[in-house]
């Protein structure tokens, strides 16, 4: 029980540094982490994916990006579009193209499901990259940002950085608590049973593929919430939103930070924004400007993470005080 | 289009998609026989492809290029599976997907730094310069002909290896069940790593001898891998046979959905649809096979 206790402190005491942040912070460092805390919900939803339900999915941007461009286009050049009615507007329209990827894709398992999921997502690339739906490859800017007006009144605006980041971050706690929620139900403790033991949940009368199927709509609507506000917040959608290095980057967030944990997915999407800023900082060496192939360096830490951290990051913290393996493992 | 637009197009395709298998065939066989899915094979493809680039213009000679360029593709392999890919044979798909997306990154970096982010060509070699001429203006390379020809040779070579030699056994026995092939005394260690090596090679090889016809760009392996992917989901997980089959569908169906023009109801949809073709075809296949035309069924 102890143990529980430290981890909702460290939470609530990391929500209430978020919540001061605006107070002291400038500017830049506001949309630094309402663009940090986009990712972790990102990466939170993935993690629903991946550290619970076991399915390892590379093609997870498309949904993120699809919200994207559905917020593109309900905002018409230099014209507003109503929160109220697009953000639903965009996370049905990723849920609706989960479900039908979803329903392909989980027809697989194992590497053949992290082949196909990557396979699917550079297939939307690809509408948006080669036709001209939505500017092709120069992408479509989002020129206003959403307008939360209802019946004339309006509670917050996202114009003001402060105001969008603290609906980010209603979001961000909002998401969490949900997919806590979720997972402490009947529900969830299925889907992690689908994880262990697909064909034990199969024997005991479950329909694991409607599980899954439910799962992996959850999922992407969830990231579709996070691409919804990253372009609203950008004011940009490209090809490059839904493209796949998107999607590792995303999984790699959940990885390094520890997955089927939830909080490891925040970690992770937080460490890995910092660490591309530090990487990005850096200066020349010799004749080689490290800021300018900050990628290396980390594709290098990304090579080293997973030889040294088989557990993430929160298993660093396992190292210090060690907890017994939990059944459900 | 007439008929002789048609036979160029054919022979294109084909020799599109005999070129994906050798990228896809080193793919499916590190797959299929270790288990190993690696994300940084496209990345071999482009290595292989400015290995062509900058040796060629060391030695001033493609061949001397590609010979140079082999050895130093089996080299970069045995180093990476000793280094890094024989760390990763007991852990979950997860962790081999996240090191070899961390490869890519590297590979590309490294390449932007030491080649610029600029496209390059490579000259096809005086040998094979000419061209077969099919009717008054239209004519076809005898390079692309010679391509054509070293993947069959090869595609051969590979399914005599595996299928009829004695290293080949036992890389399949290897396949079914590793401990049992260990515990017959052989070193599977050292078979993996000459897998891998294999595998690195192709893809690098087929970098090299795609350079002068496909030129030598940024991004150009990442392109190749998931064409790859969905040449390997479409012919089955470990299947060479399968492989082969895929790539010479979808070098045909890639190429053509580039040529036709179609459109429905006033609205183009090829060529504007082209680049998604593929992976419709694949999900047909997702449909009714999942495991593919030739996977084993699980």
């Amino acid at each position: 029980m102890r143990k529980i206790r430290v981890a909702t402190v460290v939470l609530l005491g990391c929500l209430i540094a978020l919540a001061l942040l605006p107070l002291v912070a400038e500017k830049y460092y506001i949309q630094l982490f309402t663009k940090m805390m986009l990712m972790a919900i990102f990466a939170m939803s993935l993690d629903l994916l991946v550290g619970y339900t076991g399915l390892v999915s590379l093609g997870h941007a498309a949904f993120f990006g699809l919200a994207g461009y559905a917020l593109a286009f309900a905002a018409p050049q230099y014209q507003a579009a109503n929160l109220w009615l697009s953000l639903p507007l965009a996370m049905a329209g990723s849920a609706a193209l989960a479900l039908v990827i979803g329903a392909l894709v989980l027809r697989t398992s194992g590497i053949y499901f992290i082949m196909v999921t990557l396979a699917f997502a550079q297939m939307v690339f690809f509408l948006f990259h080669d036709t001209k739906i939505a500017g092709g490859a120069d992408g479509i800017y989002v020129y206003a940002k959403p307008v939360a007006a209802i019946a004339g009144w309006e509670p917050f605006s996202l114009e003001n950085h402060t105001h969008f980041y603290f609906v980010v971050l209603l979001l961000l706690a909002l998401v969490y608590a949900l997919l806590r929620v979720l997972l402490a139900s009947p529900f969830g403790r299925v889907i992690v049973g689908i994880r262990v033991n697909e064909q034990r949940m199969r024997s005991l009368g479950y329909r694991t593929f409607r599980y899954k199927l439910a799962c992996f709509v959850l999922s992407g609507a969830l990231a579709g919430m996070a691409g919804y506000f990253a372009a609203a917040q950008f004011g940009f959608v490209s090809p490059d939103t839904l493209g796949w290095h998107q999607s590792g980057g995303v999984l790699m967030m959940v990885i390094l930070g520890g997955m089927g944990t939830l909080n490891g997915a925040i970690l992770g999407a937080f460490t890995m924004m910092l660490l591309e800023l530090g990487f990005q900082g850096l200066p020349a060496v010799g004749e080689v400007d490290i800021g300018k192939h900050w990628q290396l360096l980390m594709g290098g830490f990304i090579v080293c993470a997973v030889l040294l951290l088989p557990h993430g990051l929160l298993g660093l913290g396992r190292l210090v005080s060690p907890r017994p393996e939990t059944g459900s493992d | 289009m007439d008929a002789n637009t048609f036979l160029i197009q054919v022979l294109n395709g084909i020799q599109y998609g005999l070129l994906l298998f050798l990228v896809a065939s080193g793919l499916t066989l590190i797959l299929g026989i270790m288990g190993i899915i690696n994300l940084a094979h496209g990345s071999f493809y482009m290595v292989g492809a400015y290995l062509a680039f900058s040796l060629s213009q060391h030695f001033g000679s493609l061949w001397l290029a590609i010979a140079g360029g082999a050895v130093l593709a089996v080299a970069i392999g045995l180093l990476l599976e000793w280094l890094l890919i024989s760390r990763l044979y007991h852990r979950d798909h997860l962790y081999q997907v996240l090191l070899t997306y961390g490869l890519i990154l590297v590979f590309e970096e490294l390449r932007s730094v030491v080649f610029g982010d600029d496209v390059h060509g490579v000259a096809v070699p005086a040998l094979l310069q000419a061209s077969i001429p099919l009717t008054d203006t239209l004519s076809y390379p005898v390079y692309r002909l010679w391509m054509s020809a070293v993947c069959v040779a090869l595609a051969i070579g590979m399914y005599l290896l595996i299928q009829k030699t004695r290293l080949g056994m036992i890389i399949r026995a290897g396949s079914t069940n590793r401990e049992m092939v260990q515990s017959l005394g052989i070193n599977i260690d050292l078979l993996y790593r000459l897998v891998f090596a294999l595998g690195v090679a192709l893809a690098a090889f087929a970098g090299m001898i795609a350079a002068p016809v496909a030129s030598v760009f940024p991004g150009m392996g990442n392109q190749v891998l998931i064409v790859c992917f969905v040449v390997v989901v479409i012919g089955g997980i470990g299947s060479v046979k399968g492989a082969m089959l895929a790539a010479i569908l979808i070098g045909l169906v890639d190429t053509f959905c580039k040529v036709l023009t179609l459109e429905i109801g006033g609205v183009a949809v090829l060529p504007e649809i082209s680049g998604m073709m593929i992976y419709v075809l694949m999900a047909v296949v997702l449909l009714a096979r999942p495991e593919g035309l030739f996977g084993k069924r699980g």
